[in-house]
């Protein structure tokens, strides 16, 4: 039997809107992933730590504050540099359409701008990760 | 035709020809008849009129705290504002008041909010983002250049070094001439939304409530004319709590702080006539028209019973309101235009005394010049061409109102209630009580939507392919270098000796006592930054550690 896909939801930087962080943590719980949420405030350092701690499979970084460009590239780094690079990284708040190439390329998956459902979201948890 | 006759009819014609749903709900999930009569105000309407719904003017204020309302004064057109350096924002402001808007609104980066200076590490990328970034009250001079702060009230959004940001200004204004016992307008401070809706939060509860509870005693002493709190309910209505959790959660949080107050020894009407409110105005029109006038009528009825107030000024809940930022959407984003229009309208029919409205472009980014003037001109429509401002709670008497607003009022007490069981908003915030109350509902929200029981207008139900949106406003990237550059200078030009003292003397405040304004406005006379201040606060109450509540 294959294990649950673990998702970490975190929120980098100093943003404190979590209403779509959290929304989407109890969505993907419900659809039968088991989910991890960082809390406010971390660090990338501090997110790819909790990514290994938690052995998960998947990372969503949720922000609303505009620093998108420096914190999702630096959270990808950490990720890599803690050795975890078959992990999936998608991102979701206020990202403008412009912005979304130049994530891609840093290594995002996805980009879940306002107005996503939630089933967008699980489906593409759903199609692009393999537990291990 | 007596009701019961009427209702047994109607039911008969909607087996034939039934309604849209099986269920009509009003935004926040309460059932809605289809019909209102008499008697859903309860017991005879001409009694019950002086005792739930009196005159404006007067207790219990249902109807609005002025005899006059609007045809007295309009409501203050304060537009929120800010986003890269001090020049910028400064820009942004004169146009605004250029534009018609009658008073001031002042929106901080995130640093700045949470007490750090531009060049700290933890700061990277978000210097200047979602609002003004400022360091030291070299930033705070050119925030306000060649605006007459005797003229003008300012009211800023700032919460856990709200005393900084009160001291910066106040000295701003003493260095050009204006007497601080003149000076007009409000600072948010209200860090107890922070923990469970809004997240810029520095300190634990209880050093956070000295600052705080420093703060009214100064202000009642050195600036009467200054509103010391904005309490508020927007943030947790768009973190997605209900209207009733809304109205409930922040007059418990308003008990909270005129507890705090009374136990440091502050006599209730020393303080409680400058404390205000701050509430969100959703979409649906009605609902948040009752919510506007239960909330007046149970604050009136906490402070009278509970803390046995006697200055009527401190039975009068004023507020402003921000038009909620989370009904906002990218898809089809002119649609916004119409949303802030019918939440400008139950704000104003709500008779709130200072409003903001969002800009169309608000899913997306913070405002252009256009967007924002669009939204501007929405209240100055409202005011002058509807009509609405002509009569003193146009919608009283309206039996779905009145029944709503009554409803309103039971469900806000018993969440009161609830909390006070549970030992005040502290312990229920410790608890994650309040928490898990609101993302319940946040997450009943979303999953309405996505069952399509809601509907968002070009999200859900009449959606299409859009061309490229219009021109975004973007920060300007070079902010960060330009504020790293001028802290050097800052630290460079004043006497570090002389900062160093004072700070040692917020240090030694802080650890045995005193109130904190009065060395933090010497620390900023000396150009001490947010961040050094905030630091030696940090040293002494230490850092709060949010209660992760899934």
């Amino acid at each position: 039997m294959s294990g649950k896909i673990r998702v970490l939801i975190a929120k980098p930087g100093l943003d404190g809107h979590d209403r779509g962080a959290k929304v989407v943590a109890r969505a993907l719980r419900d659809a039968g992933f088991e989910v991890i949420y960082t809390g406010l405030r971390r660090t990338p350092q501090e997110i790819a730590r909790m990514a290994v701690e938690e052995d998960v499979n998947v990372v969503g970084l949720s922000l609303l504050s505009g620093a998108h460009k420096e914190l999702f590239p630096a959270v990808i780094a950490e990720l890599k540099k803690a050795g975890l690079n078959d992990v999936i990284v998608f991102g979701g708040g206020v990202i403008p359409e412009e912005d979304i190439p130049f994530l891609k390329k840093s290594g995002l998956g996805a980009v879940f701008t306002p107005g996503t459902s939630l089933q967008t979201v699980i489906d593409f948890v759903k199609n692009n990760v393999k537990p291990r | 035709m007596k009701k019961s006759e009427w209702t047994e009819k109607a039911k008969k014609l909607t087996e034939k020809f039934p309604e849209r749903k099986k269920e009509f709900v009003t935004g926040s999930g309460e059932p809605v008849n289809s019909l209102y009569t008499p008697e859903d105000m309860g017991e005879v309407p001409s009694s019950r009129y002086e005792e739930k719904i009196g005159f404006p003017g007067e207790y219990p204020y249902t109807r609005g705290v002025q005899h006059s309302m609007y045809r007295g004064k309009m409501w203050t057109m304060r537009q929120y504002a800010g986003f890269g350096d001090a020049e910028e924002s400064n820009q942004r402001y004169r146009y605004l008041l250029n534009s018609g808007q009658t008073g001031l609104s002042v929106a901080f980066d995130l640093p700045t909010q949470i007490g750090y200076d531009s060049d700290d590490p933890k700061c990277k990328g978000e210097v200047g983002k979602v609002g003004v970034a400022i360091d030291s009250l070299k930033d705070m001079e050119i925030l306000f250049k060649d605006i007459p702060l005797d003229k003008v009230s300012t009211s800023m959004t700032i919460n856990a070094p709200a005393a900084v940001l009160l001291a910066m200004y106040i000295v701003n204004a003493e260095k050009h001439g204006v007497k601080r016992s003149d000076l007009t307008g409000t600072i948010q401070n209200d860090i107890l939304k922070e923990y469970v809706a809004r997240g810029t939060y520095i300190f634990p509860p209880t050093p956070s409530m000295k600052l705080i509870t420093d703060i009214f005693e100064f202000c009642s002493k050195e600036i009467p004319k200054w509103n010391t709190i904005s309490i508020s309910g927007y943030h947790i209505r768009e973190a997605g709590s209900t209207a009733a959790q809304e109205v409930g959660f922040t007059l418990a949080d308003g008990i909270a702080y005129v507890d705090a107050a009374i136990k440091t020894g502050l006599n209730v009407d020393d303080f409680a006539p400058r404390l205000s409110f701050f509430f969100n105005s959703h979409n649906d029109l009605l609902e948040e028209v009752a919510k506007f006038r239960a909330a007046r009528r149970l604050w009136a009825n906490i402070m009278k019973e509970r803390f046995k107030a006697k200055d009527v000024k401190s039975l009068m809940l004023r507020f402003h309101t921000q038009t909620g930022g989370s009904t906002l959407t990218a898809q089809q984003s002119d649609n916004n235009i119409v949303r802030v229009a019918v939440q400008t309208l139950a704000a104003v029919l709500g008779g709130t005394q200072s409003l903001h409205t969002n800009s169309r472009d608000e899913a997306m980014a913070l405002p252009t010049e256009q967007s924002v003037t669009i939204a501007l001109r929405t209240q100055q429509i409202i005011a002058d061409e509807s009509g609405v401002t002509n009569t003193a709670d146009p919608l009283a008497g309206s039996y779905f109102v009145e029944a709503l607003t009554d409803k309103m009022e039971a469900e806000a007490k018993a969440y009161i209630k609830k909390i006070d069981d549970m030992g005040g908003v502290v312990k229920a915030i410790e608890a994650g009580y309040i928490q898990k109350e609101i993302q319940n509902s946040a997450y009943a929200y979303q999953q309405g939507i996505e069952t399509k029981d809601r509907i968002v207008v070009g999200v859900n139900k009449y959606t299409m392919e859009e061309k490229k949106h219009g021109e975004l406003l973007k920060v300007n990237p070079e902010v960060e270098k330009k504020q790293v550059q001028r802290l050097k200078t800052v630290k460079t030009e004043r006497s570090q000796k002389d900062v160093e003292a004072k700070l040692q003397d917020i240090k030694k405040t802080a650890r045995d006592g005193g109130n904190l304004m009065y060395p933090i406005m010497d620390a900023v006379k000396a150009y001490a930054t947010i961040g050094e201040i905030c630091g030696v606060l940090r040293e002494v109450f230490g850092e709060y550690r949010e209660k992760v509540v899934i």
